[in-house]
């Protein structure tokens, strides 16, 4: 058997795949982290928790209204987008004018009373939600078995991505987004409501965040602390990418989770703290991060 | 202000401050005849369930049932974070300025260890129930603590040592990077190589914050070990048998052994994921009918009416044990020295419905029988909550690491 680094090329392969897997939802979340930071200015902490509350949405759409994983992977992100809507217009419009530090204090907070209520109302251990019937099993690659259900996320997680960066890359609402960002008295001037666009986008950024939710609910466990787990992280992602940068937001979500997936096989241990590592020499060496516009 | 509102304001002032000074004097002579409990454990994280508000109430309905006697007794809870600074921290708060007699339950074997030290050097009474770690009765013992519910050598001879007797012989351990990963880990190789088995490898899992196990199960699957041993617990534990269950692991014929897992955690899995699983614990709602009997009691008072968990129970159990021992020695002579306190309740037999009877060993292990149990498939369950069927009773006296083997200094000296 061939051995790469001592590790048998098989299991170096089937870790690669694996880190790809979760790269996918660093880059979904990611994503709309960034979107929200490069049109509203904001660093929205809450992310985390709209993450979880699309994994449990999935779960109350299944229980109690008899709804499956299909109809929750179009409803939750619509459910939990219009919460995000109402959190806008109510509470972070407010902050737009003042320092970053607030947005991110509200949002901060925002985000650790919904896991409060969460916690209060469903516990802590978590809440079962099966995999789709459609995609269970898995399939034998030679390397190793993947389930059908990781290929399915890594497959809608990128097509999730590209659709997201054509919109705002390539049709004329993402132009207008565009330019909201660059000068927003300007293209208000033009007759465009940006306040409106602006509410949309973050609803669109957290609709993302619960779509991200949706498909990590069959795997991981759906608890109200699954969002803070991975935020930190993600924001990590989005500091090495570049604040507000997509691509660099996706490029690095996907990199990052293979790096991730190889230090899970050469020092286990280390496997948390090693996207914080890069972070810190991304941060040394190219301050706005790797495709951010220093 | 007139000059008439001017003094009606003074005198409600010397009123206020006449009856105020009332309850001062009045509280401090009651704070001298109340035993104060405090209640220590994750609040906030993935332990919540398995103790946190659960076990509070469990602690007083000890409190409740044991009636009048003769004290007060006020019970205080709050949350560790799961974090070793936070949890001594608190206790050093508790005993030094807030007057906490008993520290009780303590999940986490880092933070369950660092409070340990805080209890010793305050000289007060701790009652560990959720902490797992054996060091606690063993290399690390107190005279101040009591180790109730259960540990890793105990989980690691239920449900390590049923494995090999079945033929798993060959292990690969995932473990949570912490004391308690580390010490069930440890003492479920011991089992596996004294009955003849072997360990093939081990990951160290970054505790907390690792919610992806699937690489680990990968790599525990390419050593081709017959039975993946999960050191860890809670949240890690359901994220490694869902995720083994997506990845057919289980299906190729690989046994997953849960080394803790509580009812909880089966509950948040489901029977059909679930189902099949061997698991140890001392306690369970459905044992018998004293157990039944205390689930009644306590289930109305519980998060969410679940029935209590072995961890949560064993507070129970504890702060009636320890209130019936501070009862016979006066509350004056419990409050003065912890260790004193400690030695009554090892003097006495235990009995609750929790446990049934039991002994407290010199070392601080609290002795009591325990049960192999197999989790039913989803057509065994009659209902809510019933989860568990009786695969083997371990008695009392086999089921916890000989006095002689945990080197714990009270027991040498």
């Amino acid at each position: 058997m061939d051995e790469i680094f001592g590790i048998p090329a098989p299991l170096l392969f089937g870790q690669l795949l694996l880190g790809l897997i979760n790269g996918a939802f660093y880059a979904m979340l990611s994503l709309g982290l960034a979107v929200i930071f490069g049109l509203l200015n904001i660093i929205n902490f809450t992310h985390g928790a709209q993450f979880m509350m699309g994994a449990f949405a999935a779960w109350m759409l299944l229980e109690w209204a008899g709804l499956g994983y299909w109809w929750a992977l179009l409803l939750a992100p619509i459910i939990v987008g219009a919460t995000g809507v109402i959190t806008e217009r109510l509470m972070i419009r407010r902050l737009y004018k003042l320092d970053h530090l607030y947005g991110l204090l509200l949002t901060f907070g925002i985000g650790l009373i919904i896991e409060g209520i969460f916690r209060n109302e469903f516990g802590s251990s978590g809440l079962p939600y099966r995999i789709p019937p459609q995609l269970q099993g898995s399939w034998d690659l030679g390397f190793m078995f993947l389930p059908i259900y990781r290929g399915w996320v890594v497959i809608f997680a990128l097509f999730a991505c590209l659709a997201t960066w054509l919109v705002i890359e390539k049709t004329r609402l993402g132009a207008y987004l565009r330019a909201a960002t660059e000068n927003a008295t300007l293209v208000q001037a033009f007759g465009v409501n940006v306040p409106r666009m602006i509410t949309l986008t973050y609803g669109a950024g957290v609709g993302l965040a619960a779509l991200a939710g949706v498909l990590a609910a069959p795997i991981y466990s759906v608890n109200p602390q699954m969002g803070s787990n991975l935020i930190i992280v993600v924001f990590a992602v989005v500091v090495i990418g570049g604040m507000g940068s997509i691509l660099g937001s996706v490029l690095t979500g996907f990199g990052l989770g293979i790096v991730e997936g190889l230090t899970k096989v050469f020092w286990p241990e280390a496997s948390a703290t090693v996207i914080f590592v890069i972070m810190a020499i991304v941060l040394l060496a190219r301050p706005a991060g790797l495709f951010g516009r220093g | 202000m007139t000059d008439l509102s001017r003094r009606t304001l003074l005198a409600a002032g010397t009123a206020a401050a006449a009856t105020g000074a009332l309850p001062i004097s009045r509280a401090r002579a009651q704070a001298a005849n109340t035993i104060k409990i405090g209640v220590l454990n994750d609040q906030s994280g993935l332990y919540r369930d398995l103790s946190g508000p659960g076990s509070t109430a469990c602690v007083r309905q000890a409190v409740q049932e044991l009636g009048a006697l003769g004290f007060n007794v006020e019970v205080i809870q709050a949350d560790h974070q799961n974090r070793p600074d936070v949890g001594s921290n608190i206790a050093r708060q508790w005993l030094d300025r807030d007057g906490v007699d008993l520290i009780i339950d303590v999940p986490t074997s880092s933070v369950a260890l660092a409070v340990a030290g805080v209890v010793r050097e305050k000289n007060k009474a701790y009652i560990n129930s959720t902490g797992a770690s054996s060091d606690l009765t063993g290399s690390q013992c107190s005279p101040n603590t009591v180790h109730w519910t259960y540990d890793t050598w105990m989980l690691a001879n239920g449900t390590g040592g049923a494995m090999v007797r079945a033929g798993g012989d060959t292990w690969f351990f995932i473990t949570a990077d912490y004391a308690f990963g580390h010490a069930l880990e440890r003492d479920t190789t011991g089992f596996i190589r004294a009955n003849g088995g072997r360990v093939l490898g081990s990951v160290r899992t970054p505790f907390p914050g690792t919610t992806d196990f699937s690489s680990f199960l990968v790599q525990a699957q390419a050593s081709r070990a017959k039975v993946i041993g999960l050191a860890n617990a809670g949240g890690d534990t359901i994220n490694c048998i869902k995720q083994a269950a997506e990845f057919g692991i289980t299906r190729r014929g690989v046994k997953l052994a849960g080394l803790l897992v509580f009812i909880t955690d089966v509950h948040s899995l489901g029977l059909q994921t679930a189902q099949g699983l061997s698991l140890t614990e001392s306690f369970y709602w459905d044992l018998n009918d004293r157990t039944r009997a205390l689930t009644t009691r306590v289930r109305p008072n519980m998060p969410a009416n679940a029935p209590p968990t072995m961890a949560q129970a064993g507070c129970y159990a504890g702060a009636l044990h320890y209130l019936k021992a501070v009862k016979e020695m006066g509350v004056a002579a419990a409050k003065a020295d912890g260790a004193a306190t400690i030695a009554r309740m090892k003097a006495m037999p235990t009995n609750d419905d929790a446990f049934g009877e039991g002994t407290i060993r010199p070392d601080g292990r609290k002795i009591h029988p325990v049960y192999l149990f197999e989790v039913k498939a989803p057509g065994e369950s009659r209902g809510p909550w019933d989860y568990y069927k009786v695969v083997q009773t371990v008695p009392a006296d086999q089921a916890f690491r000989p006095l002689a083997e945990g080197g714990c200094a009270l027991v040498r000296g």
